[in-house]
């Protein structure tokens, strides 16, 4: 690339019969470089002889997102949720925070009170669709294989089948990482981001990307708290500090500590 | 690693372009990402010659433009650029602020070598 104005003419250099010549062409000049040997010379590599065209290089400004077509379908998947009254949570988390046993607890303390459904999210296996099963939610594993996230497309599939027929809360329970997911918009309604207490109370600071853009955060097993010399305020402090003003549950699935606020929440986010 | 889809996605939306101008290769590609997109430069910058093999955009340079996050303080209007790991306004200390940059993940431009016609 030519260094004075970036433009692609290389100055360049090629061999005819051993002969090694370099030379510099001009700017968009279509001109014949000579050489020694007759054309009808029988040879058999290849070069490019002047073209009758020269060659221009263009900037074109395209100004798009880049994952803008992952955003498209999540725009269509937020169209379709609106239109069927459903509102949909994408639970982003690390892996082992809970958000499975949290959902079991959850789909059976709804049920019989709002219509829910689940979509969640593993690299392998249907173990977590198994587990939520029964629960009154219809529920649907994607196997994202070797994604550490999910996708629009992949929703987008899933919800007539699943999200139709008068379901109000529908649970996206994404792939357990805590970096990739949240760059993946999948038309939820919001996110929500899940932090136990067996992780740092700094994870909020360290993996801001996430943080920042999930106006809920939900503290999980909140017993073990004492155990671990946990200090919640600390961790407030920290999702404040990533999202000023993000609402927190505290709670605990296992104890059904907190269970009651947060189920509370959900019933009222559909009515 | 979602820099793999990332990149697949910036490979075929510069090829959507080159394909529209009739382009016969890619020169440079500038993009922008924001300090809370999520996105790691480096293996972007590493993936993006593996995912653009074979194609126009093979031997593209890839210009990373990185953009800091920025917050609007709702208690006095301020703008200004913010540290990731902690939102606030420096002026009036006010945590109560809007974040207005940090989560692009946009292609600028794209350079392309043509042929006169």
């Amino acid at each position: 690339m030519c260094k004075d104005c970036g433009c692609s003419v290389d100055p360049n250099v090629h061999s005819h019969h051993g002969v090694v010549h370099s030379h510099q062409h001009t700017h968009g000049q279509a001109h014949a470089h000579p050489h020694e040997h007759p054309h009808d010379f029988p040879h058999k590599h290849p070069h490019e002889h002047v073209p009758a065209v020269a060659s221009e290089t263009r900037t074109v400004e395209i100004q798009q997102k880049i994952l803008s077509r992952n955003d498209e379908q999540a725009e269509l998947n937020r169209a379709w949720l609106k239109a069927h009254g459903v509102v949909a949570v994408n639970l982003i988390s690390s892996p082992g925070t809970g958000k499975t046993y949290l959902l079991e607890r959850t789909l059976e303390g709804l049920r019989g009170k709002i219509s829910c459904a689940v979509i969640t999210g593993d690299q392998r296996t249907d173990n977590d669709a198994r587990r939520l099963q029964g629960k009154g939610a219809q529920v649907r594993q994607i196997e994202t294989i070797n994604a550490c996230h999910l996708d629009a497309e992949q929703v987008g599939r899933l919800l007539p089948e699943i999200a139709g027929d008068g379901v109000q809360l529908l649970f996206i329970e994404n792939v357990g990482n805590l970096v990739c997911p949240a760059a993946f918009d999948l038309g939820e309604t919001f996110k929500i981001a899940l932090l136990s207490t067996t992780e740092g109370e700094d994870k909020p600071v360290k993996y801001p990307t996430l943080f920042s853009a999930a106006p809920v955060a939900v503290l999980t097993k909140m017993d073990l708290a004492p155990h671990l010399d946990w200090d919640v305020a600390t961790c407030r402090s920290n999702l404040r500090q990533v999202r000023p003003g993000v609402f927190i549950f505290e709670l605990s699935a296992k104890t059904g500590l907190g269970m009651e606020a947060w189920l509370d929440y959900l019933i009222k986010l559909v009515e | 690693m979602h820099e793999l889809s990332i990149a697949q996605a910036l490979v075929e939306q510069i090829e959507a372009a080159a394909t529209k101008e009739h382009a016969k290769r890619v020169v440079r590609v500038v993009i922008t990402v924001g300090a809370l997109s999520g996105v790691d430069p480096e293996a972007l910058r590493s993936l993006f010659p593996l995912v653009a093999e074979d194609t126009v955009t093979a031997d593209a340079e890839l210009v990373v433009e990185p953009v800091s996050a920025r917050v609007r303080c709702r208690a006095c209007g301020r703008e200004e650029a913010a540290e990731t790991s902690f939102l606030r306004c420096s002026v009036c200390g006010s945590r109560d602020v809007e974040l207005i940059a940090g989560r692009e993940l946009h292609i600028k431009t794209v350079e392309l070598e043509i042929d006169e016609r």
